[in-house]
Parts: C-alpha cells; sequence; structure tokens
C-alpha cells in the first residue's frame, strides 16, 4: 500500500531523515514513534508530498509519487493526494466554512460531485465521528477534539485508501485526546490502511499492528506493539520508552 | 469680503454630472485595480518563476515610484507619438486602475502571506491543485484580511481621480473649474468640489465597513 526506500530529506545542513526503508501493508496500522526532532512528521509529510525527500522514494499504491528528489506530473500526484487522507496536528480546517462544508470541499472541488450528494455524505461522516449536530456551525466554535474529529472527517470524504495522520492529539488538552483515539481505533477496526505518528503509547499498545521507533532519522527498530514494549531490543528504544515512563510519574507531582 | 455661493448654485446640476464621471472613472478604475492588483499579488509570492515575478516586481516599483500625473500624461499626451491614441476616458481609467494596482498587489500579497501554510497543506492534501487552494481555501480567508487596507486604496483612488480633470475628462474638478472660469468665485467653488468629494470618500468607507461587519457576523455564527 505505502512502499518507502532510502528516504533522505535534508533541511539546511540538517539530515532529518537518513534512509527510511517501510512497507505499509492495506488495512493495517502502523505507529511511529520516537522523540521529537526524530524525524517522523518528515517522514509522514514526505509521503504526501508536502516535503520533497532529496533521495529515495516513495511509493503509494502502486504510483510512485516520488523518486529521488523528482515528483510524479502535478495531476498525477493530486490523484494521489485524494486518495490519502492526512490528518494535521494543527486541524487546519478551513475557517471560513462551516463544519459541513469543510467535509464537502474536496469532494465537491476535485470530484465535482453535486453538492446535495457531497453534504448527505458529509452528514453521515460527521454522525459517524460523533459531530451530526455540529454540521452548520463554524470550526472556531469547536472545542480542540471537535475539530480534529472534523479534520478526521473531511479526509474521510475522499474515500481515501490510506490515512496518515501526523500527532493528531497532541495539540488536544487531554481530556479530550480519548475522543479522537476512539475515532482513530473504530477507522482501524473497520479495516483502514493507517500510519499514525503519535505519543499516545496506549494507542498503539491497542491498534497497531507493527510499531516502529524512529531516532535521530533512522529506524531503530519495528515489530509488534507486544514486541516493542515488553521486549525492546534496542538501547535507544529502551531510552526513549524509560524516558516516557518516568514522564508520566513525574506529571502528577507537579503542581 | 462675502461669500457668494449663486454661481456654484447655477452650476449645482454640472457639478453633480461631473460627480457622477468621477464615481464612473472611480469604478472603472477600481476594476482594473483589483484585477491587476490580484494578478501581480499572486505572481509576487513565487519568485521561482522569475521572468513573471521580475516583470510584476518592476511595474509596483517603477508604478509606485513615479508621480500619477506622470503617468498619466504619458498615457495621454505621449502614446500619441506611437500612434497609440487613446480616448482621455480610457486613459483616465487604465492610469488611475494601474497606478492603484501596484499599492492593491502589496496588500493581496500581504494578506494572502498572512494565511498559515497549514491551510494551503490541507487543501493540497484533500487532492485539491494549487490553483484551487487558493481559490477555495486561501483567497476567501485573505480577502477578509484585506478589507481594511482596500478601503485605503478606495478612498485614494476616488480623491486621486480629480486628477483625470487635467485629460480633458468632464470629471466634478473639471465642471468646478468651468464654473470659476466664468464666475471667478474659486473658493466657494472649491468649497463644494470638496464637500462633494468628502460625501464620496465616505460612502465608499461606509460601503466597506458594511462588508467588514457582515463577513464578521458570518464567522462567528
Amino acid at each position: 500500500m505505502i512502499t518507502v526506500t532510502g528516504l533522505h530529506k535534508v533541511f539546511g545542513d540538517h539530515e532529518v531523515l537518513r534512509g527510511i526503508d517501510l512497507t505499509v501493508r492495506p488495512s493495517k496500522t502502523m505507529v511511529v514513534i520516537g522523540p521529537s526532532g526524530s524525524g517522523k512528521s518528515t517522514l509522514l509529510r514526505c509521503c504526501n508530498c508536502l516535503e520533497i525527500p532529496e533521495a529515495g522514494e516513495v511509493t503509494i499504491n502502486g504510483v510512485t509519487i516520488v523518486s529521488e528528489g523528482k515528483t510524479v506530473p502535478e495531476t498525477r500526484l493530486n490523484a494521489v493526494r485524494a486518495e490519502t487522507g492526512m490528518v494535521f496536528q494543527s486541524f487546519n480546517l478551513f475557517p471560513h466554512m462551516t463544519t459541513a462544508e469543510n467535509v464537502m470541499c474536496a469532494p465537491v472541488t476535485v470530484r465535482r460531485t453535486p453538492k446535495a450528494e457531497a453534504r448527505v455524505r458529509a452528514l453521515e461522516l460527521l454522525a459517524k465521528v460523533g459531530l451530526a449536530d455540529k454540521a452548520d456551525v463554524y470550526p472556531g466554535t469547536l472545542s480542540g477534539g471537535q475539530k480534529q474529529r472534523a479534520a478526521i472527517a473531511r479526509a474521510l470524504a475522499m474515500n481515501p485508501k490510506v490515512m496518515l495522520f501526523d500527532e493528531p492529539t497532541s495539540a488536544l488538552d487531554p481530556e479530550l485526546v480519548g475522543e479522537v483515539l476512539q475515532v482513530m481505533k473504530a477507522l482501524a477496526q473497520e479495516g483502514m490502511t493507517m500510519v499514525v505518528v503519535t505519543h499516545e503509547m496506549g494507542f498503539a499498545r491497542e491498534v497497531a499492528d507493527t510499531v516502529v521507533v524512529m531516532a535521530d532519522g533512522r529506524i531503530v527498530e519495528a515489530g509488534t506493539p507486544e514486541r516493542i514494549f515488553g521486549d525492546p531490543r534496542e538501547d535507544r528504544t529502551r531510552a526513549f520508552l524509560r524516558a516516557l515512563v518516568d514522564g508520566h510519574l513525574a506529571a502528577p507531582q507537579t503542581p | 469680503m462675502t461669500l457668494d455661493f449663486t454661481p456654484v448654485w447655477h452650476g449645482f446640476p454640472r457639478l453633480l454630472e461631473g460627480a457622477l464621471v468621477t464615481v464612473e472613472v472611480t469604478m472603472a478604475a477600481m476594476l482594473v485595480s483589483a484585477a491587476v492588483g490580484l494578478l501581480v499579488g499572486i505572481v509576487r509570492l513565487n519568485p521561482e518563476r522569475r521572468v513573471a515575478y521580475g516583470l510584476a516586481s518592476s511595474y509596483v516599483a517603477f508604478i509606485r515610484g513615479t508621480p500619477l500625473l506622470v503617468q498619466l500624461f504619458i498615457l495621454f499626451f505621449g502614446l500619441p507619438q506611437f500612434g497609440i491614441l487613446l480616448p482621455a476616458t480610457a486613459c483616465g481609467i487604465l492610469g488611475l486602475g494601474i497606478y492603484s494596482g501596484s499599492y492593491v498587489s502589496e496588500v493581496v500579497r500581504g494578506a494572502i502571506q498572512s494565511i498559515e501554510a497549514g491551510q494551503t497543506e490541507a487543501a493540497r492534501s484533500l487532492g485539491m491543485s494549487r490553483a484551487q487552494a487558493m481559490r477555495k481555501v486561501v483567497l476567501p480567508q485573505a480577502f477578509r484580511r484585506m478589507l481594511p487596507p482596500l478601503g485605503n486604496e478606495a478612498i485614494a483612488l476616488i480623491k486621486n481621480s480629480a486628477l483625470v480633470s487635467l485629460l480633458t475628462i468632464d470629471d466634478v474638478m473639471r465642471e468646478g473649474q468651468r464654473i470659476i472660469s466664468t464666475s471667478f468665485r474659486a473658493l466657494e467653488t472649491y468649497l463644494v468640489v470638496a464637500l462633494i468629494y468628502f460625501v464620496l470618500t465616505n460612502a465608499a468607507n461606509q460601503v466597506l465597513r458594511y462588508l467588514e461587519r457582515r463577513m464578521q457576523v458570518e464567522r462567528s455564527r
């Protein structure tokens, strides 16, 4: 479904990705974890050509969208992006459109779906993410969790074959994280192919088919969540997981 | 020293006709200005398109760096040397529009650049082309931010339009000068002319404030 080979990405003189290879199989969920600055988000953004990697290849659904720094022609890339849903840390809902219009926008603009039909589908999707009653309000009135669920509905409106999640809960208040993870978990169970960059280890443990640990632009290790969390083999993984546990233990003590 | 408004009063219908010409020329120039400003503003977003960017930047630099009156005279008195003989009204509309467009292009560029990159990224990730993302997502948001500075440009345009009287266009300024040439009542006439300009700029201001309010209501709904 997604194949990444030999991916390199440089920002200025900082090499963010230093040779990434991975494969996501259909209907599987891959969760990418690792310390900040390890290149997780950049990797995900390369999968949608929001960043252009200098070397290596990304193939989605049999289409090699970028190879050795060159992307496929614009129209082809747009077609692949249309079938690749992306969910951002900062939601990026369109503030000048109602929630329903946000969800309808891409089908109407890109696929020329008639508005009435797109609205019916938008309402279905909003109901699915628990926002049926928010269809006709503007995103400014929604909570963070509601915004992110609306953003997921917006991505689903294009019937994507793959969904990419870039730290979808990192900008949320802790009590709102659960509602978004619930929606994502339901999607995974329906058989959506997903790549999720997250710091939510509970989600990784429960939903992931594969957990990939990244550090310093490389994949440190990959495996089932049981293996990665139960029997981490690499020092970097152990250090990262230990830091997380310490972080969680330390958290309640801060006033 | 007494003020005598009788000649202006007698000439008032002609002043109103002139005001109508001022409004027509200004509104037509606004359309030119908006079209030029949008195009140039968008071209100036992307320095990688060297030729287009270079042309657009030179246009902004040259037009902003030279007096409007000189530009109008080049169009009206200069171009005929090359056999390009435009009617006075066309020169006035084009000259004002091209001049105002250079300022509008900067308003457009600034407003578009102020929209977060995430908006475009979200639109592109949904499969929209660059143009679709601009049209559906970025421009509607940028337009709201353009409104206040565009109001300034509209008002400047109305006031600058007085210069087209020097191209033999019978606007309110020129009709006023006609009244003075027979009555020699300069102060009274120019006061009334000023008042007419003030009414026009004030009306433009009200329209813009109404638009701003309406967009805010829409957003908070």
